[in-house]
């Protein structure tokens, strides 16, 4: 009896470890993937009931300019992750020393990334303010006689989500760009020291290869962030000027819950996904290779 | 003596050096210092401008935001801004709100986390291996994907501006199980061993001995999800109508299209919203910066 009624409480003691979680992974996940997928191949506006139209959504994107030229935006928008990955690792052979206060540098360098984005984002906008912004003060202070209008200019209204974007987030990865420095075993650095190595040589040939995992790591997890970029457009030039900085998940917004194409929307959603998970699939191929040459 | 003066001393204790350096040594070593500390402070100086940009506008009065050339220090400093945009919209609302949407979701996710990580890590059952494969998949679809059924959902049950509708789709992230579980793997299993032969049930062996043996991985799951919440604009957007309901980052932005040239006022309400989080962080910052590196390289 005793025995029967501890094997019948070992039989259910996993599920209700597993079910809280499974529950809502369900209703908030997995369903509504389900869901979005058939959205997709649905026209529906929320009133009347969705209608099953097949690839017609996907046939419209290939044709939908305004789809194509927010696509060319958000790939602009990640010509700035090089930049940044150059300044985080700046930063990060700087801060790596040990001298006295060299926390407190740590600190200020990392302030931008815990400071809320929408907050940020409002200040940057009046820094970039053509006639009485700080940017343009100090442009006209060293010389230069017209300054661009940034956020609303369509030459520099891309550059300027870039440059608030390097300052914003370098200090993130300043820290993954440290521990990776501070894992190099000191003895390479010896060794190439007795081979008579300078400073520029042994940067090139110990630190930069010894780089390549965390490189690879912060391009990929950036472009997967750069995918998603929306709260800073939102708030700083509401996609403006003529669309010049709308990006996808801007548009996904605005046809879901703007104009109530939730179909439409859902479709560029996917598309979306799959772009991402083509960056990760190649990330995955290429680390393969790259293990291989290493370990042969 | 120079030798043995105070100055000798605190170059010595400020270089890191031991007492017997020589003089030339102590130069040289003094200058590259000096250098290093000449770039960091410029660079930690352009790095912080934005900051004290935000603070000089926020202390000026109406009239002085727009006077060319800008003044970097405001003449005359004025506190006014701050109580007017405090006042402005309901910010002590938004704080609130904030703090119990992140907290709630914090909790929940790392309770239901840490449950479900531990069936994964430590229970058998049948098709475990194939659910965590699921869960495993689900980790690569971005949130654009789900919020528009999730939207959809929450509607036809009414939950537009409601707390659970800005908590609980938060609570369930794929990476919190993924993360925990892979904690619980190096856990030794000796030590559950010991404690199930003391009579220890599964549930005491999880809050007992897993729980505490965590920490680490919990408080960097707990950080990643309540910095998350915390700065989450475009979930709140969708289900949040009614001002009395706004997040912190939503009032802004809200407060922003209100108050659209009002730099000063809008200043005073950035850093309203950036300054705690910054205080906090800066008290926390070894713990802060701990948590980040695991939860990034692990994740």
């Amino acid at each position: 009896m005793k025995e029967a009624s501890q094997k019948s409480s070992r039989w259910w003691v996993p599920w209700f470890f597993l079910l809280p979680s499974f529950a809502g992974f369900c209703t908030f996940m997995l369903l509504p993937i389900g869901a979005s997928l058939c959205m997709a191949f649905c026209n529906w506006d929320i009133l009347s009931p969705p209608r099953f139209i097949g690839f017609q959504n996907f046939v419209t994107l290939l044709h939908d300019r305004d789809f194509w030229s927010y696509l060319g935006n958000t790939l602009y928008f990640m010509l700035g992750i090089p930049i940044q990955m150059a300044v985080s690792l700046f930063l990060a052979i700087l801060v790596d020393r040990k001298i006295r206060g060299i926390v407190f540098f740590r600190t200020i360098f990392f302030l931008p990334v815990v400071s809320s984005l929408i907050a940020v984002a409002m200040v940057w906008r009046w820094i970039y303010h053509p006639e009485f912004g700080v940017l343009n003060e100090l442009l006209r202070w060293v010389g230069v006689s017209h300054p661009p209008r940034w956020l609303g200019s369509l030459d520099w209204g891309k550059p300027s989500i870039i440059i608030m974007e390097v300052w914003r987030v370098a200090g993130y990865d300043m820290l993954l760009y440290l521990a990776a420095l501070q894992a190099i075993p000191q003895e390479l650095y010896e060794a190439a020291e007795i081979d008579g190595a300078n400073a520029w040589e042994k940067f090139w040939h110990v630190t930069w290869p010894m780089l390549s995992f965390v490189n690879f790591f912060v391009l990929v997890t950036r472009m997967i962030g750069g995918f998603q970029i929306f709260g800073q457009i939102f708030v700083m030039t509401q996609g403006g000027p003529a669309g010049s900085t709308t990006s996808l998940v801007y548009y996904i917004y605005r046809n879901a819950f703007e104009w109530f194409r939730m179909g439409y929307a859902s479709a560029i959603a996917w598309v979306l996904f799959l772009l991402m998970l083509g960056v990760t699939l190649l990330q995955w191929k290429l680390g393969q290779k790259r293990q291989k040459e290493t370990y042969g | 003596m120079v030798e043995t003066s105070w100055i000798r001393r605190f170059l010595c204790w400020f270089l890191q050096v031991g007492h017997t350096t020589s003089r030339q040594e102590l130069l040289r070593k003094g200058f590259k210092t000096m250098l290093l500390y000449l770039v960091l402070v410029v660079t930690a100086f352009s790095m912080l401008l934005p900051f004290l940009w935000t603070l000089s506008t926020s202390l000026k009065i109406p009239e002085a935001v727009f006077i060319y050339p800008p003044q970097w220090i405001p003449d005359p400093v004025v506190w006014e801004n701050y109580p007017a945009a405090w006042n402005a919209v309901p910010f002590g609302r938004f704080f609130l709100n904030s703090f119990i949407v992140a907290i709630s979701t914090t909790l929940g996710n790392v309770f239901t986390s840490s449950l479900a990580a531990y069936a994964f890590a430590r229970l058998t059952f049948p098709g475990r291996d194939k659910i965590f494969l699921v869960y495993l998949a689900t980790l690569m679809v971005p949130g654009q994907v789900t919020m528009i059924p999730v939207f959809v959902l929450l509607k036809n049950l009414g939950w537009i501006d409601t707390y659970q509708a800005l908590i609980l789709p938060g609570m369930f992230t794929a990476y919190g199980t993924f993360l925990l579980r892979q904690f619980f793997l190096t856990i030794p299993r000796e030590l559950e061993e010991a404690a199930r032969i003391d009579g220890c049930g599964v549930f005491q062996i999880y809050w007992r001995i897993v729980l505490p043996l965590s920490g680490p991985a919990l408080a960097t799951l707990a950080t990643f999800v309540f910095l998350g919440s915390w700065n989450e604009f475009l979930w709140p957007l969708l289900v949040v109508n009614s001002m009395n309901m706004k997040t912190l980052p939503l009032g802004l932005a809200g407060f922003q299209n209100l108050y659209g040239t009002d730099w000063s006022l809008l200043m005073a309400a950035s850093n309203m919203v950036i300054m705690p989080v910054l205080l906090l962080y800066i008290v926390n910052q070894r713990f802060f910066v701990k948590g980040i590196i695991m939860g990034a390289l692990k994740g």
